[in-house]
């Protein structure tokens, strides 16, 4: 009997991530991608290997899935991660409050804390804000983004993934009785029109899954939020460094390489193909990010750039839960051969992948077990020695 | 209200089979804003078929790295006001040195695999990682922080390099730096790999992938090192014969 195929829509993090699970369960897999590996949200993201403590208080469901995912990728993709933690500041009464319901948070969480004096915090961080009033050391990481997509990607190669960049999804192949069962699709390096038929069709495009999800007649409650990120060219600090209070707009840096990056800010936008940079909120990142290291004041901004973060589940920009959720759209629109993927985190990325996967074997009725948690992943720099 | 200005965006276009050429696109531009913006613009508005390799947006992925009017950039960070003037032209073509596989971009799959050859460190421990500014104040357990390397392995140098451009078969910058990192002293492996003439000796210290590195790793004060440590290493190598 033939493998089953399944062609995935989007390489960023939710599409390699899937691709990687559903190879390693037997799958023949095919991912389109209309540009390069992560040219969209996931190649922007901020970078930050969440502790969950950002959800700790409001979002705990998100919380829970980020920490347990942050430990599970620091270890089987250790070559993209520097995982040297994070401290959660606070600077006035209103952080300080904030302090007892992120302890009780964390716990209920299982997200292990330390708390800290002003001084410990400064002996580990000299350059945060010398005026703080309390600490907190939690075990966030940064990640290199384009690699950790890469290093999915490498080991769904390996497992005989194919992936056609520059490969543009035009329409969805219907069977006539209302199911999906392949994609049209232009490869932009040729030029030329070519069907694929596919037993099942992933949806993994974030922001974009409602254009997709249209081509079917189908719906997804996602809601695109850009967000503005500034990078400064001095690495100020070796740790993740948050706000201690509800999320809001700059309220992390992060250290990547020799420089900072401060986000995010939360906005509505129509054309999300070019979302263009608001100066407005460049300035907002200096102001915020500089009560929490005071010399970015003195740092030159080295990149200013914007990502389309996929929101769903009601809600709206920082309310919104930051969980993820799989679509059967067989379920939702009675359309089969279909599934979206969205919402998330970065962070999330491989159990969304479980998720995704463990979806789309259910409909076919397949048993497979999900095997990603322990599966070490190959080098990013794979994905290109190794042969399409 | 931000500056305009307008320019000519001259892109280097080559489809499967093609001979390149040029297609020109007036665009826009607030001159604050990067090449790369210009670019993904030209993509968004004006012509979907252009493809090119982007992914980060602030130089910290390798993946935006074109030729810009004739000198290597990484363009996500590479200001227009930088590179044209209000109604001038901004030419974008690929990185040289490697095969292109449609208008601005290229395999470096020889790259890669030359990287994972020497085997060239993506994270490090942070005293190894050489920061040579560090911040205004540092701490004392800095020592014990993992750190990605500085190298965002983009081929800029690769691109930029006359030695490189002579043979395909040169190791090139960013690959010998990485064996330099590593160091011969504890990875004696790698002496026959950068030993040779197509390693250190292929190198005629044009500096050129030194003038172009938009990560700080300085590949060629790194071959030159490289080299110190091969003729230290081989006349260890005496001692131990006799």
């Amino acid at each position: 009997m033939s493998k089953p195929h399944a062609v995935i829509i989007g390489a960023g993090f939710t599409g390699v991530a899937t691709a990687h699970d559903l190879a390693l369960r037997g799958f023949d897999v095919t991912v389109i991608e209309r540009g390069d590996i992560c040219n969209g949200t996931s190649g922007r993201t901020h970078g930050l290997l969440h502790s969950g403590g950002r959800y700790a208080v409001k979002d705990q469901e998100s919380a829970i899935e980020c920490i347990d995912e942050n430990m599970i990728l620091r270890k089987i993709v250790p070559s993209v991660i520097e995982p040297n933690g994070g401290l959660f500041i606070g600077l006035d009464e209103g952080d300080l409050q904030y302090g007892e319901p992120f302890i009780a948070g964390c716990e209920a969480c299982h997200i292990p804390l330390e708390e800290l004096t002003p001084q410990q915090a400064l002996k580990l961080e000299p350059n945060i804000n010398p005026k703080l009033l309390t600490a907190f050391l939690i075990p966030d990481g940064t990640f290199d983004p384009l690699r950790l997509a890469l290093s999915f990607a490498a080991s769904a190669r390996a497992n005989g993934a194919k992936f056609k960049i520059y490969t543009e999804a035009k329409s969805l192949l219907m069977d006539g009785k209302g199911a999906v069962n392949g994609v049209k699709v232009l490869e932009r390096a040729s030029n030329q029109t070519v069907e694929l038929r596919a037993d099942m069709v992933v949806n993994a495009t974030g922001a974009w899954a409602g254009e997709i999800t249209e081509m079917a007649g189908a719906s997804v409650p996602v809601k695109p939020t850009p967000g503005v990120m500034v990078a400064y060219d001095q690495r100020f600090v070796q740790r993740a460094i948050n706000r201690l209070n509800k999320p809001g707009d700059g309220d992390i840096v992060l250290p990547q390489r020799r420089m900072v990056v401060v986000g995010t800010t939360s906005y509505d936008v129509d054309n999300l193909d070019y979302v263009p940079v608001l100066e407005d909120d460049v300035r907002l990142m200096l102001e915020r990010g500089a009560e929490l290291i005071p010399g970015i004041r003195n740092a030159k901004v080295r990149g200013k750039y914007v990502a389309t973060r996929p929101l769903i589940g009601g809600g709206m920009g920082r309310s919104a839960a930051r969980t993820f959720k799989c679509y059967d759209h067989k379920e939702t629109d009675n359309v089969d051969g279909l599934v979206t993927i969205t919402g998330g985190k970065a962070t999330t990325l491989r159990a969304m992948a479980e998720k995704t996967a463990d979806v789309v074997c259910e409909k076919m009725g397949i048993n497979m077990p999900c095997t990603t948690k322990d599966t070490p992943l190959l080098s990013y720099r794979q994905y290109y020695t190794m042969p399409n | 209200m931000s500056e305009k200005w307008n320019i000519t965006l001259k892109v280097s276009r080559q489809k499967q089979g093609e001979t390149p050429h040029f297609d020109e696109y007036k665009v826009e531009v607030n001159p604050d804003e990067y090449v790369l913006d210009a670019v993904e613009r030209v993509w968004a508005f004006m012509d979907r078929s252009v493809c090119f390799r982007h992914a980060c947006h602030h130089s910290t992925c390798g993946a935006c790295g074109m030729r810009v009017n004739n000198v290597e950039k990484l363009t996500c960070i590479t200001y227009i006001r930088d590179v044209t003037h209000d109604g001038g032209t901004l030419k974008v073509e690929p990185l040289r040195n490697f095969p292109v596989v449609s208008d601005l971009v290229v395999d470096m799959g020889s790259l890669y695999s030359r990287l994972e050859l020497v085997g060239a460190r993506s994270v490090l421990p942070a005293p190894e990682a050489e920061i040579e500014n560090p911040p205004a104040k540092w701490s004392e357990e800095d020592g014990q922080y993992i750190r990605l390397a500085d190298c965002i392995e983009c081929g800029l140098c690769i691109s930029a390099c006359p030695s490189a451009a002579t043979s395909s078969d040169y190791l090139g910058p960013a690959v010998l730096a990485g064996a330099q990192a590593n160091g011969l002293k504890r990875n004696p492996e790698l002496l026959s790999i950068v030993d040779g003439e197509d390693g250190v000796w292929r190198c005629h210290s044009a500096f050129e992938c030194t003038a172009v590195c938009p990560s700080f790793v300085d590949p060629a004060r790194r071959i030159m090192n490289l080299r110190t440590q091969i003729v230290k290493e081989r006349v260890v190598g005496l001692f131990r014969k006799a």
